[in-house]
């Protein structure tokens, strides 16, 4: 690829040049897994309480369930700096969708949030003979890189059917406050704030990164980046925005969508088991870790990170196998937790079934196929803190 | 024919301390100590002084240093001393000049120009006196994906088959022949303990060292010594070697001196007679001849164990290896212009080939760049010094290491470039049998050991300092890489940034 809009965000969200973006932050998601819906308050609430963990550089949130209107449609959340470039990616995407609405994204005046870009939301269709024999979701990901490589000042924040990334440069609470979040209502919501100390920040920059209806939340710095990124090129990924983050994206897509692998499983790729632990494990699971380890080494996330990873239905919280990031876990029935901080979490509901820090690499996994009300603990075993 | 050859060193011998001991005389494997008799004094033969120290390491009172001979021609940038000497000894002797070691010539050591990284505030270092951190390596062809069972999540992928060392590092070929068999011994040894392999070369598997095949790689070289299907059955892995860092384009030549009974009969050749591996391989002459020796040995060895194909580092190695691998190379070996060996002429050794640094970035990069780098391991080999070395060249994108001098400097090889005359005094590359009893396997294995103990330890620490506790999360990650004194050039071939940038 290599258009103009790629050079353009690549010198946006790294200015400098740097190896990559480097930035650290608070984590939170919440995820009711019997479907129920409800509004953003307490994910609000929750991340303004780690307010300390930010600096005011980005804040942003994955809203899961929120569009049930338009729920078979591809919902577009994107930025635009100008008009010029609304015109040119709405050209582009009356060509390849069938729009069925196009609106600006509702927003609310508020003084934390100075010079916002447009963003607006679209519900797409795609057009059967536009397929060109790729699959739905693949088309839909060749659009998304066609707007943020070849139209300039357009930015993607997110593409997934009844799912939406709100994001910008501010506080999370003030990128909720403007974006009106406590109004929505949705099943699972992740929220992120933004500590970069390499760039100035950009709204495109901040956290959920995500694409198709896959939104990644990080915290941390992943040592291994520069061979994680060499092995997705190999798969022909363009790691445009070359941070940690984007990376994570790509290698759940690669492994999820392309190679068919189960989320837990995964885990086991981006935070292998120790060989150590292997040679205790039975036989065939010793093999399938080894086989793993073996093929997708390439793909150990290395260095300290927590992530919050969620898509359709399904919410996965995971640190590096030597957790050097914090995670905290916690269940109230059917509602799953997963926060930077215990105190967020006791904030918004003191009274917890549990609440415990998973150990170093274990995925913890909310999902609406098994509610939790109706299933074993989340964890294998409880950690001590 | 007076030699008009000054000598190389000068022998101070201490008369004060001197206690006419004779243990020089006798450690001299060239003649440059000798007792005379009627006055009780050792005398020194300088012109035959190799520089090799055997002497003043064992002399018990300290009473001998060797150092370079001043003596001065008048100085002439293009008439280096070296360039006199080479035509003097050419002009003596005719033919062609020999040598042995690697390349010593100041081509560019760009491991000297490569430095590493370490975390600071974002990340946090990794105590590897505390926490895990992992060497293990697996070499061999891996497939572009795993397969579960859709059903039961059951493993479905069988992988081509995969050799596990504990630490990066192998013992490149030397054959028995070039060494001895008490060398062979102590590497084998060092390897079975270290969790790693050594090479045979291309000299065939003494029948007392298959005891330790399951960490033996075996060559199958352009001669064919010492190949049989035992040899071939045995062995952890096989090697095609079709090219040698020290003399790209040349192939072997044991004097038939060094064939001894038991070198002939582990090669399979008559005693006495030279042992010479033609220059090619003479049944490939091109890729697909190449491809079918590699599956003709995976068919003699039923698919049990991976091929490597191990070439010197030459201009198009990028495409040569690219070729390789869609062969059907389960490893690759690349071995660089400081690679080294027991006899080359002097001339290709050090005029042919190019840096190993460079061969390892840009047959990585190209291999990345085809989508076929999961497909076959890559062994750097040519001059590794010390561990760092080993971690630049995993950085840059090698899966592990073969080191030869180095481990053969831990058995007392002090690089004095005498292997093809035979009478190392160390021990090492001769076939004598006075000699080769100075490297007890006992000894040496431990030595070698303790090297490898010592270079894990760091390749740990410089991890742990990266942010990085699994080798596998460092092989091709060039941003822990940063280069100085360097051209655009240099970095853009290295894949590496300035320092600084």
């Amino acid at each position: 690829m290599g258009g103009k809009g790629m050079d353009h965000w690549e010198r946006v969200n790294n200015p400098y040049d740097d190896d990559k973006v480097i930035a650290a932050c608070s984590l939170f998601g919440m995820m009711d897994t019997s479907g129920k819906r409800f509004s953003g308050g307490d994910t609000i609430t929750a991340i303004a309480n780690m307010h300390e963990r930010g600096n005011g550089l980005g804040g942003g949130f994955a809203v899961y369930g929120l569009y049930p209107q338009y729920a078979e449609h591809y919902a577009f959340h994107v930025m635009y700096l100008d008009e010029a470039a609304r015109r040119e990616a709405e050209s582009l995407l009356q060509d390849g969708f069938r729009v069925a609405l196009a609106e600006p994204v509702p927003t609310r005046k508020t003084r934390a949030i100075e010079n916002p870009p447009l963003v607006w939301r679209y519900f797409l269709e795609v057009r059967t003979q536009n397929g060109q024999g790729l699959s739905h979701d693949d088309y839909v990901l060749e659009k998304v890189m066609q707007i943020n490589t070849g139209v300039r000042n357009a930015f993607v924040f997110s593409s997934g059917k009844d799912m939406a990334v709100f994001k910008g440069v501010g506080y999370p609470e003030d990128i909720a406050d403007y974006f009106r979040l406590d109004e929505y209502q949705g099943y699972l919501w992740t929220a992120h704030g933004r500590f970069p100390t390499n760039t100035r920040g950009w709204w495109g920059g901040a956290h959920p990164f995500s694409i198709l209806d896959w939104t990644v939340n990080h915290n941390g710095e992943i040592s291994s980046y520069g061979i994680n990124r060499r092995y997705l090129e190999m798969f022909g990924y363009h790691c445009t925005m070359q941070t940690d983050t984007e990376v994570i994206a790509y290698a759940v897509d690669l492994l999820v969508r392309r190679h068919h692998l189960p989320i837990e499983v995964v885990a086991d790729v981006l935070a292998a088991p120790l060989w150590s632990q292997i040679e205790r494990e039975d036989g065939e699971k010793a093999a399938l870790h080894t086989t793993l380890r073996q093929v997708y080494g390439s793909l150990l996330l290395n260095g300290p990170f927590t992530v919050v990873i969620a898509h359709q239905g399904e919410m996965i919280g995971l640190t590096d196998r030597i957790r050097l990031r914090p995670l905290t876990a916690a269940t109230k029935g059917d509602l799953l937790f997963l926060s930077s901080e215990e105190s967020a979490i006791r904030l918004v509901c003191p009274q917890l079934d549990r609440a415990w820090i998973p150990m170093g690499g274990e995925p913890i996994i909310g999902s609406l196929q098994r509610p939790l009300a109706k299933r074993e603990p989340v964890a294998v075993e409880e950690a001590t803190a | 024919m007076k030699t008009y050859l000054p000598p190389r060193f000068v022998i101070d011998r201490y008369a004060e301390r001197c206690i006419a001991c004779q243990v020089c005389v006798r450690q001299c494997s060239f003649d440059a100590h000798a007792y005379d008799g009627e006055d009780d004094e050792i005398r020194s033969y300088e012109k035959n002084c190799v520089g090799c120290h055997r002497c003043s390491v064992f002399c018990p009172t300290q009473a001998l240093n060797i150092r370079l001979n001043p003596l001065s021609y008048r100085p002439n940038v293009n008439w280096q001393p070296e360039f006199i000497e080479d035509i003097i000894r050419q002009s003596e002797g005719g033919g062609v000049l020999l040598t042995g070691m690697g390349n010593d010539k100041p081509y560019r050591v760009y491991w000297d120009h490569l430095l590493l990284n370490a975390s600071q505030v974002t990340n946090p270092s990794i105590d590897p006196l505390r926490e895990p951190m992992e060497l293990k390596t697996f070499l061999g062809r891996k497939p572009d994906r795993v397969e579960l069972d859709p059903a039961s999540l059951s493993l479905k992928t069988q992988l081509a088959p995969q050799v596990a060392i504990d630490v990066p590092v192998l013992f490149s070929a030397m054959s028995y022949g070039a060494i001895n068999l008490n060398v062979q011994e102590s590497l084998a040894r060092a390897a079975t303990e270290a969790g790693t392999l050594f090479n045979v070369g291309e000299g065939g598997l003494h029948q007392t060292l298959y005891k330790y095949a399951n960490n033996a790689i075996v060559q199958v070289a352009s001669g064919r010594f010492g190949v049989h299907p035992e040899y071939l059955d045995v062995a952890r892995f096989i090697e095609i070697k079709i090219g040698q860092g020290a003399k790209p384009g040349i192939g072997g030549h044991l004097p038939g001196g060094k064939v001894s009974e038991d070198v002939a009969e582990t090669r399979m050749i008559p005693a006495g007679t030279d042992a010479l591996s033609p220059a090619p391989q003479h049944d490939i002459y091109s890729i697909e001849d190449l491809a079918q020796l590699i599956y003709a040995l995976k068919e003699a060895t039923n698919y049990t164990k991976p091929v490597c194909v191990k070439i010197a580092a030459v201009h198009n190695s990028a495409a040569i290896a690219s070729g390789m691998v869609r062969a059907g190379a389960d490893i690759i070996a690349l071995d660089g212009l400081r690679g080294s060996t027991g006899a080359a002429p002097k001339m290709i050794r050090d005029n042919v080939g190019i840096p190993i640094e460079l061969a390892i970035a840009s047959v990585d990069t190209r291999l990345r760049e085809e989508g076929i780098r999961n497909q076959a391991s890559i062994i750097a080999a040519g001059g590794f010094r010390n561990s760092a070395d080993v971690v630049k060249a995993i950085a840059l994108g090698a899966d592990a290491v073969y080191i030869g001098t180095a481990a053969l400097i831990a058995l007392g090889c002090t690089v004095c470039q005498q292997c093809p005359t035979g009478k190392c005094a160390w021990g090492i590359a001769t076939t004598d049998p006075i000699l080769s009893k100075r490297v007890n396997p006992d000894i040496g294995a431990r030595r070698v050991v303790n090297l490898l103990r010592g270079w894990s330890l760091e390749i740990k620490e410089m991890l742990g300092g990266m942010g990085i506790n699994a080798l596998e999360s460092l092989r091709g990650n060039r941003l822990h890489l940063r280069g100085v004194d360097l051209t655009d050039g240099e970095l853009d071939v290295l894949g590496v940034r300035l320092a600084g940038r």
